[in-house]
């Protein structure tokens, strides 16, 4: 069993926030958060604005096979992120 | 008024906080949406948070689930609630039998103190939760920081 934590460099933005010239700044967030072992999904988060800016997120999963770790989110903006790390078990 | 009526209406309204309380456990009627009926019940989870908060911007969580995370019998999902945030479910998480330990940490934003809850979905269909307080001295999302 392996322990994966996750932090994410973004603002989070909640929506709730105003600029300096008293707009509303858009609300901006990291909706899906998800993890794929060699393809398939063994975790997958909904996050809202109730996470922390540079969203940290911590899990387990078991490592049964060598292979990739393949990490992915997206905001409210559309903005994708990946992340891919190779992992290698023995024996 | 009669002084003994009087008495009797001050003892009902007395007791009918305790009453409110009773039936609004498990907490958010946000849960009862997610659990579809079913019961709800305590146990299993365990949510650890920390009891005062300087700054509810990043709180440090915890979420355990007692369970063997086997085919059989393992967690579905971690659902988070918070009774004053603008937005009351803060986070979902999905997970399987190949997580091999229902466990997850993250760092959540809190509007104030008020009690946090986290329901788990099994397997077999059953939920379960945990609440814990959490006093927050500098508040999150509503202040212009």
């Amino acid at each position: 069993m392996i322990e994966i934590r996750i932090l994410i460099q973004h603002p989070m933005e909640t929506g709730y926030r105003h600029d300096d010239v008293g707009h509303l700044i858009k609300r901006n967030v990291i909706n899906v958060l998800s993890c794929r072992y060699n393809g398939v999904e063994v975790f997958r988060a909904d996050l809202s604005s109730g996470i922390s800016a540079n969203p940290y997120v911590q899990f387990y999963t078991v490592a049964e096979a060598s292979g990739d770790l393949e990490f992915t989110w997206i905001d409210d903006e559309g903005e994708r992120g990946s992340e891919r790390q190779p992992i290698a078990v023995k024996g | 008024m009669k002084r003994r009526d009087f008495l009797a209406g001050a003892a009902g309204a007395l007791a009918l906080p305790g009453a409110v309380r009773a039936q609004v456990d498990p907490p958010d009627p946000l849960v009862r949406t997610l659990a579809g009926g079913a019961p709800v019940r305590k146990g299993k989870v365990t949510l650890v948070l920390p009891q005062l908060a300087d700054n509810g911007n990043s709180v440090p969580i915890r979420i355990t689930v007692d369970s063997p995370m086997t085919p059989a019998d393992h967690v579905k999902s971690i659902h988070l609630y918070s009774e004053r945030n603008p937005v009351p479910n803060m986070a979902n998480f999905y997970l399987g039998p190949r997580a091999g330990k229902a466990e997850i940490n993250s760092r959540v934003r809190l509007a104030g103190s008020q009690r946090v809850t986290a329901v788990a979905k099994l397997s077999d269909g059953s939920f379960w939760y945990d609440a814990a307080p959490i006093v927050v001295t500098l508040s999150a999302c509503l202040d212009e920081s």
